[in-house]
């Protein structure tokens, strides 16, 4: 701030007390005359008169004390343009009083955890209790309170995994995040309408659901072209590209026939958001565990 | 002292009055206008882009921070839970500010990325699809409604006019580059871009 202004402040400020202050003792009446109450202000409405008495005793030095309270704290606290106060207090430094403190008294606590291995790590009830506070804090507003998921947000505690069950694979996805991009029409942009029921009846028929068997029968040069370099030929998936097996009849977005169906025409697209930086590294590990252990 | 002549004299208590009551002002707005703290972007902050700007507009019809504050206090208690404390430097390009004063919803100054658009399109849609226990409403009209192309150019000149850095070439192309797009997208675009310029989210 620049000179001119803290000089500005100060002088409002100060000006503001010392002012009311002045007001107050030039406005004030003899305190030792309490007990004449006779006199009046000398106008008649109505006969109706206002008595010219002095303030109460009590209420007059209150509102001194409010005075000298407010250059005490003007002494003790910024408020005076560049003047820092006698404490050098700041809300910045206040808050990393607060996180220092906190962090010396929890940060053991996680400490203790983040070097163990997740598998260890998921059986010890104690890691196990904070990660689940951690899940539901942090993770539980997509995969749901009880870890199920939903439809677009993976279920954690079956053994179906998109990106690879491993703990080293879910510390992976928790800390750095995963994007999960499926094409339109796989790397096949130009497929027909009649090849995407053809493709559609394929897959399911992995697990004997398909509608119209020939059609599906068909779908299988439509399946290897377009949709194997990532699903594999066998539909079995890709754990580093993210795709999903096909043959388990676990779905992240719908089982039925049109649900797939429109998942291959517009492809499917999601996110999840790397954790690195909004969690500290213990409680990432934490949390791999605790997501680890909810299927194994 | 005698009250009549403060009593008795319109003007003279105007101007006394003027002066009781502007003291505060004085002593803590006026300054800020003309502090550097207050004044200059922090590193990195960007005007929101076309679509973005629609979306801030569209979070503004519909009320979101009627419940849903912009601000993170400097307490551990926030910052833990949402990141690092709002600075003044990153809203220097918002006019006017949502800072807003009620929680109703949790505070959303660094929800950009925190979570996938996925799940954001879900939300808006339907938000207890997604958090059973939500008291949001839905904005099931979003995804129907085409955003308002043809008044951008006017609200970014506005903004222009009023300090905010955008280039003629980025107003010139606002009203096509946003065409066709679904309120929803830019809803969506707004709320992923909240807080990232500051990358230390803790």
């Amino acid at each position: 701030m620049s000179t001119f202004w803290s000089i500005w402040i100060s002088v409002i400020v100060l000006g503001t007390i010392f002012g009311c202050w002045w007001l107050l003792w030039a406005t004030r009446k003899s305190q030792t005359t309490d007990t004449e109450t006779d006199r009046t202000m000398g106008h008649s409405f109505d006969g109706i008169e206002e008595y010219d008495n002095p303030l109460p005793k009590w209420w007059f030095y209150l509102f001194i004390a409010t005075c000298v309270f407010a250059l005490g704290y003007l002494a003790l606290y910024p408020g005076l343009g560049n003047f820092k106060g006698i404490l050098g207090w700041t809300s910045a430094n206040q808050w990393e009083a607060e996180v220092a403190k906190a962090d010396a008294r929890y940060g053991e606590i996680y400490a203790q955890f983040g070097d163990t291995p997740i598998p260890e790590l998921a059986q010890n009830e104690d890691a196990m209790k904070i990660g689940q506070r951690l899940y539901a804090n942090n993770c539980s507003v997509c995969h749901g309170t009880a870890a199920r998921g939903q439809v677009g947000f993976p279920n954690l505690t079956d053994d179906d995994w998109l990106w690879g069950g491993e703990p080293d694979q879910i510390w992976h996805s928790i800390a750095k995040g995963r994007q999960g991009n499926m094409p339109a029409k796989g790397v096949m942009p130009n497929m027909t309408s009649q090849q995407v029921d053809q493709v559609v009846n394929f897959v399911l028929s992995y697990s004997g659901r398909e509608r119209d068997a020939e059609a599906a029968k068909a779908g299988e040069a439509v399946y290897q072209q377009a949709c194997a370099a990532c699903h594999g030929a066998d539909g079995t998936g890709m754990t580093a590209m993210g795709a999903p097996n096909l043959t388990d009849n676990i779905w992240l977005y719908g089982s039925t026939y049109e649900w797939i169906r429109e998942t291959v025409e517009h492809g499917r697209q999601n996110e999840m958001p790397a954790q690195e930086g909004r969690l500290t590294d213990d409680q990432i590990q934490i949390l791999a565990a605790y997501v680890y252990s909810l299927s194994n | 002292m005698r009250h009549e002549i403060v009593e008795k004299n319109l003007g003279l208590m105007i101007v006394l009055i003027v002066v009781v009551i502007s003291g505060g002002f004085l002593a803590e707005v006026v300054p800020l206008f003309f502090q550097k703290d207050v004044n200059q972007p922090v590193d990195g902050l960007e005007p929101l882009s076309a679509l973005e700007l629609e979306g801030r507009d569209i979070y503004i019809r519909e009320g979101c921070h009627v419940c849903h504050t912009q601000q993170i206090r400097p307490f551990r208690a926030e910052t833990e839970r949402y990141g690092h404390y709002s600075v003044a430097g990153e809203f220097v390009y918002d006019r006017p500010f949502l800072w807003g004063s009620k929680r109703t919803g949790p505070d959303l100054a660094r929800v950009g990325g925190r979570y996938s658009d996925a799940w954001q399109r879900q939300h808006l849609y339907d938000p207890r699809s997604v958090v059973p226990e939500s008291n949001m409403p839905a904005f099931p009209w979003l995804f129907d409604n085409r955003v308002k192309h043809t008044t951008i150019e006017a609200r970014m000149r506005t903004l222009q006019t009023l300090g905010v850095p955008y280039t003629d070439e980025q107003v010139a192309s606002a009203a096509s580059d946003i065409e066709g797009k679904f309120e929803i997208e830019a809803l969506v675009a707004y709320l992923q871009q909240l807080g990232t310029v500051i990358s230390d989210k803790r």
